[in-house]
């Protein structure tokens, strides 16, 4: 990075950890912290349109919607985050593979199964082995995405499930005698009160998603608690220009800080929310903001 | 017009593509001198050199991945790399799941290092790499065995005290204990498990697999193999 960097051994502390802290490796540390923040961005409205989606299916008045979107809660609560990670990945993408196989290369005439390997024809891997590393890592990033949404979709969904049946009974009941439709009551009276009720337990999901992301390694995406144990590792004076002893202690130290900098900030942005949503509910906090204003 | 020069364009571009076959390369990182992370981030190592050369005899495109030691065969087998080049040694168990291109390294020996001499080997807590030759010797030596994701923790359990000792292959222990100022040292005797360190290729692969022994072979023939082994584990390295 800086020019005097080129000889490492010869330089004080300062400058030395000025060259150390700007390797190419730590480099990929600061954007690894870049790609946890992105996931985050996209998963979590992604995770809560698979919740609404999810709750809204588990009211429905069509009985196979309703053990649809009750069958997916039970079932994805059920199951330990790890063993989805584990096993729905690979599963998931064995099947978008075989179909890609089915349509791409009709006249493949070897089994796919064959003892323990999974081979489908090249033209059907996905990403085409033969595209550069970053689109690995982007299908990796996306396959992750979609397992988080639809992991934290389940957990959401029951949150918003709970807060629909929380909205006061006379407020349905009072669109109904202006003559509202289901559909009119559900969008314009049940949706814009039943946020505040699910604040508080979406928060949490919130704060338990932020603590999830190390689970990314296991999809082969290099996250920031990878890159931790990578750096901190102990180096030799033989394999790189910056030996130094285990300062894991010390990138986790790191670590610890940035995740409570970060709940600390959600804390607060969340708490800002709930008194946004709470103006002119028929709750606690939405009386005691009248009688402020009064 | 325009879109009959784009047809073309793309037309000639996937030609391109086919014609080179891009060969994926799975390795660890985090086992030095075999392969590592070196300061720019990039694979390095033996193993990077090796596989460079071999690709170039061979006549592929390799593009290097690393993955967790731990899922290293399920990633294979399921494709999404196409060779595991990580110092793994030829055992039985393994060639069962997937198959081993020629040796690469003569079988070497392994060898226990803790921080004084006279640890109870055969009783003692013993650190080593889940799913290693290493982890399984110790578990049916009678010693306890702990285990951790990297060779690099099992180093690190030693030093805090948290185990007696480490069982590991000694081309990988030999310049940590050379660089620890006499804080580590080799006890016991050496071990010898486990057979040389050969490439993993799905069993299905069997071209793969040709080109590869082709290569290695080319790579004994010439010397150059030899050449390798001795820059990146010192003279006393054994040879072919």
């Amino acid at each position: 990075m800086f020019s005097f960097c080129s000889d490492p051994e010869s330089l004080s502390a300062l400058p030395w950890f000025s060259c150390y802290l700007t390797t190419g490796k730590h480099m990929a540390f600061y954007w690894s912290f870049g790609t946890v923040l992105l996931l985050l961005a996209i998963t979590a409205p992604v995770a809560l349109a698979f919740g609404f989606a999810g709750a809204s299916a588990a009211r429905s008045h069509f009985p196979p919607l309703r053990w649809l979107g009750k069958g997916y809660i039970a079932i994805v609560r059920g199951v330990p985050d790890i063993a989805f990670f584990l096993f729905f990945v690979i599963a998931l993408d064995q099947g978008f593979e075989y179909i890609r196989h089915k349509i791409k290369c009709p006249d493949w005439d070897q089994p796919i199964r064959q003892g323990n390997d999974f081979i489908v024809c090249p033209e059907a891997k996905l990403p085409l082995s033969t595209s550069p590393q970053i689109w690995h890592e982007i299908y990796g990033f996306s396959l992750a995405i979609l397992t988080f949404a639809l992991v934290y979709g389940a957990f959401s969904a029951n949150v918003l499930y709970g807060a629909m049946r929380a909205v006061p009974r006379a407020q349905i009941e009072t669109a109904e005698a202006y003559g509202m439709s289901r559909r009119q009551t559900f969008w314009r009276i049940l949706v814009p009160q039943m946020w505040v009720y699910a604040l508080p337990g979406l928060g949490n999901l919130w704060m338990v998603l932020i603590k999830a992301t190390p689970l990314l390694f296991l999809l082969g995406v290099e996250d920031i608690v990878y890159w931790a144990r990578e750096l901190g590792g102990a180096k030799m004076a033989k394999f790189s220009s910056y030996p130094h002893p285990d300062w894991r202690m010390w990138y986790f130290l790191a670590l610890l800080i940035f995740y409570l900098g970060f709940t600390r900030l959600s804390e607060i942005v969340l708490e800002r929310i709930t008194r946004r949503l709470s103006r002119g509910q028929a709750t606690l906090a939405g009386e005691a903001q009248r009688k402020a204003a009064a | 017009m325009k879109k009959l020069i784009l047809a073309t364009a793309a037309l000639a571009l996937s030609a391109g593509m086919s014609l080179a076959q891009t060969v994926r390369m799975g390795t660890e990182g985090a086992y030095p001198p075999y392969n590592f992370i070196n300061d720019k981030g990039e694979v390095d190592g033996f193993e990077r050199e090796l596989g460079d050369e071999l690709c170039k005899r061979a006549g592929l495109t390799c593009e290097w991945v690393t993955n967790d030691w731990d899922s290293i065969i399920p990633n294979l087998v399921s494709g999404n790399y196409d060779t595991i080049i990580a110092g793994m040694s030829v055992t039985p168990e393994r060639d069962e799941v997937i198959d081993f291109t020629h040796e690469y390294v003569p079988a070497s020996p392994s060898a226990y290092v803790a921080l004084s001499d006279g640890v109870d080997l055969k009783g003692g807590v013993i650190a080593a790499q889940t799913g290693t030759i290493q982890a399984n010797y110790v578990a049916n030596s009678g010693a306890t065995l702990v285990e951790f994701a990297t060779a690099d923790e099992t180093i690190a359990a030693v030093r805090n005290g948290e185990a007696d000792a480490v069982l590991a292959d000694k081309d990988y222990l030999a310049p940590i204990v050379a660089e620890s100022n006499g804080e580590l040292k080799f006890v016991g005797d050496d071990v010898a498990i486990g057979g040389g360190v050969g490439m993993g290729i799905r069993e299905s692969d069997q071209e793969l697999r040709e080109k590869f022994n082709k290569a290695i072979d080319s790579m004994k023939a010439d010397g150059s193999l030899n050449a390798l082994l001795k820059k990146w584990f010192g003279e006393k390295a054994l040879l072919w």
